[in-house]
């Protein structure tokens, strides 16, 4: 294999998992549009699952009750946000923002607490723990040559998160309950007259996508941070969540591609060619940020209908204003 | 699970606009927020009531902390107003961290490199050029959104980032301080770079008063700012009015986020004497919330940006005397604006008990 091409490689492999909690906050939050709800909540119900999850592998030691607790971490966010927004018709905007800020909040307050409270002043679970969470390789599969070490030998979150990717795509485009949801997030009127039960699904996908959020912050905790709890750790990661969904245009599917592209472009100042040594790595660490409002002017510009947001989301839905 | 039905329906209110009430309830509401603070503080084993008193003591109790709580409002009520002008005119402006960053880039670069001028022609200049870059950085989204209906909310959101890294690459490149020893700072400005203080606080306080009562009429008494209320309500009223609304949104953003490059220029110049990355520090975001729950009343604006100002002072005392983070500040910001946004739906909305009916809808 020639240089450039393994080089290459270890790129890409470095991009799928850069780009995995981005793509655990897109679908989470292109379920929640397409119920017709903008929650622009995704960083602090990452920041939520994030703390949560890390307790439960802090304290309970387990795969299982950390992937739990980190999908109920986001579900409490998003519980908070479908009371506000689709019981008590809350600006959804509004109500986002402050997700964010409360969850920011209250994962940094419970983190410190756990950091100034263990005796080395630092907070990191177990490596046993770890072990478990990021040697995951699937026998057989990993052997196959290129694809198997970047795609069936690495943690538990990349196989979930592609799984529920690929579900969330059948979900939504093959099922009668994904066709209903699509109606609510087009029309809710529409709907709740062909005798849709509007708030209920609403408040069953906020709070699944939700949920789905929270393990991207889970993502965060033990995969970028190593299991170590870091204050701040989620840093922007949610925004950039909120735009990847116009990016992949409201489709699971697309959300995969750009989740690996947004990877890449987190990954890109590490490899950087010979010829932009001299560009320094904060310009490298704009070029997500940059790169997605270029997205969005573009993708306003051409604007095509089946790749546009649910027609109904950002406003609430209230039967008696009809 | 289909003919389920709630006991309670809601029904519109005739007097929404009500204006007692709704301070009543918004009242209620931050009392009960105070509340589930307390049953927090409480769960976690400390008396509610003494962390709450060291808090407003930490915040006001001295004069030095008086001085620091008053220091933390200039930015915040600043950009508070900025952003007011904005979502008036239902234009979700949540990059005014990125504006303000971009105006303390603008005043900073007078401040470094042109500080030879006098004292008070220095200091206007980098006010104007504060005003003018941050004003131009928000002008860019907003020309989007009137000319292709970009999304806003989160173009304005990117460019945070892009000027927070922006500031981050100057201080490591261009314009970082030789005399840091290699540490990634840009010079502390020049003395006379710096603003004067008045009552031990740079004067920004005295620019974000007198700019509380300039908003209030601008919104009120001048055309412009009946202008831009009207396509807030509805933009389709205002067209059918003949007026230009991509100009009115352009026009209203620059002023917005000029606002926000001014608060970015005092707060390098006045208490940073520098420029650092953290110059906006989650104020653009804090005013986002201190505005909603004044209502985008500025007057109402400058009680809730004081009250902010202790919460967040009060956490550092809080923190230093019973080890509580001080990220408890922004849980309790989410707390109280969850608890107004709510209550806004009793303010919309009065409940009926209609009682259980076993399915159908009379």
């Amino acid at each position: 294999m020639s240089e450039g091409l393994s080089y290459f490689l270890s790129f890409l492999a470095a991009a799928i998992p850069a780009g995995m909690p981005l793509l655990y906050g897109t679908l989470g939050e292109i379920l929640t549009e397409k119920g017709g709800n903008l929650n622009l909540g995704v960083e602090g119900m990452m920041y939520m699952g994030a703390i949560f999850g890390f307790v439960g592998g802090y304290y309970a030691d387990s795969v299982l009750v950390m992937l739990l607790l980190a999908f109920a971490g986001g579900a409490l966010g998003a519980l908070i946000y479908a009371v506000l927004t689709v019981t008590l018709k809350a600006n959804q905007n509004v109500t986002g923002l402050t997700l964010t800020i409360f969850g920011t909040g209250l994962a940094n307050f419970i983190g410190e607490n756990i950091v100034l409270s263990s005796p080395s002043q630092t907070a990191k679970v177990s490596d046993a723990l770890m072990a478990r969470i990021t040697n995951a390789g699937i026998p057989l599969l990993k052997e196959i040559p290129i694809l198997g070490p970047m795609l069936f030998d690495t943690n538990i979150f990349v196989y979930l998160g592609i799984a529920i990717a690929v579900g969330m795509g059948l979900y939504l485009n093959h099922t009668r309950k994904g066709l209903n949801l699509r109606a609510i997030g087009e029309n809710p009127a529409a709907a709740d007259a062909a005798g849709v039960n509007v708030t209920l699904y609403k408040y069953a996908h906020i709070l699944v996508g939700g949920g789905v959020c929270g393990i991207g912050g889970a993502y965060v905790t033990f995969v970028t941070c190593s299991g170590m709890w870091i204050q701040d750790c989620v840093g922007g990661l949610g925004w950039i969540a909120v735009a990847l969904v116009i990016f992949a245009s409201w489709s699971p599917y697309r959300a995969l591609l750009g989740s690996l592209v947004f990877g890449a472009l987190r990954v890109v100042q590490f490899y950087k060619p010979a010829f932009m040594r001299g560009i320094s790595d904060p310009l490298f660490s704009m070029i997500p940020f940059l790169v997605t409002a270029i997205v969005l002017v573009i993708t306003s510009i051409r604007l095509r209908p089946e790749r546009m947001q649910p027609k109904g989301c950002g406003t609430n839905y209230d039967r008696e204003e009809r | 699970m289909r003919n389920w039905q709630m006991p309670v329906r809601a029904i519109k209110r005739v007097d929404e606009e009500n204006r007692l009430r709704g301070v009543f309830l918004r009242v209620v509401a931050i009392f009960l927020a105070l509340a589930v603070g307390g049953l927090f503080l409480w769960a976690l084993g400390f008396s509610p009531v003494a962390v709450y008193a060291s808090m407003i003591e930490g915040a006001v109790g001295t004069k030095t902390a008086l001085r620091m709580t008053a220091r933390l409002c200039i930015p915040l009520l600043i950009t508070s107003l900025a952003v007011t002008l904005a979502f008036k005119m239902r234009f979700w402006n949540i990059g005014a961290e990125g504006q303000i960053g971009v105006g303390a880039i603008a005043a900073s670069y007078v401040a470094l490199y042109h500080s030879d001028m006098p004292r008070v022609l220095l200091l206007l200049t980098m006010a104007a050029a504060g005003f003018v870059a941050g004003g131009l950085y928000g002008a860019i989204p907003a020309y989007f959104k009137a000319k292709f209906g970009t999304n806003e909310t989160l173009f304005t959101l990117m460019l945070n980032y892009v000027a927070f890294y922006t500031i981050q690459a100057l201080a490591q490149g261009a314009w970082k301080d030789p005399a840091g020893m290699g540490f990634p700072k840009i010079a502390r400005f020049a003395s006379q770079a710096q603003l004067p203080t008045l009552l031990g606080v740079h004067i920004g306080w005295v620019v974000a008063l007198v700019l509380v009562v300039l908003v209030h009429l601008y919104l009120r008494c001048t055309k412009q700012g009946y202008e831009l209320t009207v396509v807030g309500e509805n933009e389709n009223t205002a067209r059918y009015a003949g007026m230009n609304v991509k100009k009115i949104l352009v026009r209203t953003m620059f002023l917005s986020a000029g606002l926000a490059g001014l608060a970015g220029m005092l707060q390098a110049s006045g208490a940073d004497k520098t420029l650092t990355e953290s110059v906006a520090n989650n104020v653009g975001f804090t005013a986002i919330t201190v505005a909603w729950l004044a209502q985008l009343n500025p007057l109402a604006m400058v009680v809730v940006t004081v009250l902010f100002c202790i919460l967040t002072k009060g956490s550092d005392t809080i923190q230093s005397l019973y080890n509580i983070a001080p990220a408890a500040a922004e849980v309790f910001q989410g707390i109280i604006l969850f608890f107004v946004l709510g209550s806004e739906f009793f303010i919309r909305y009065r409940l009926r008990f209609v009682g259980f009916k076993g399915g159908k809808v009379e």
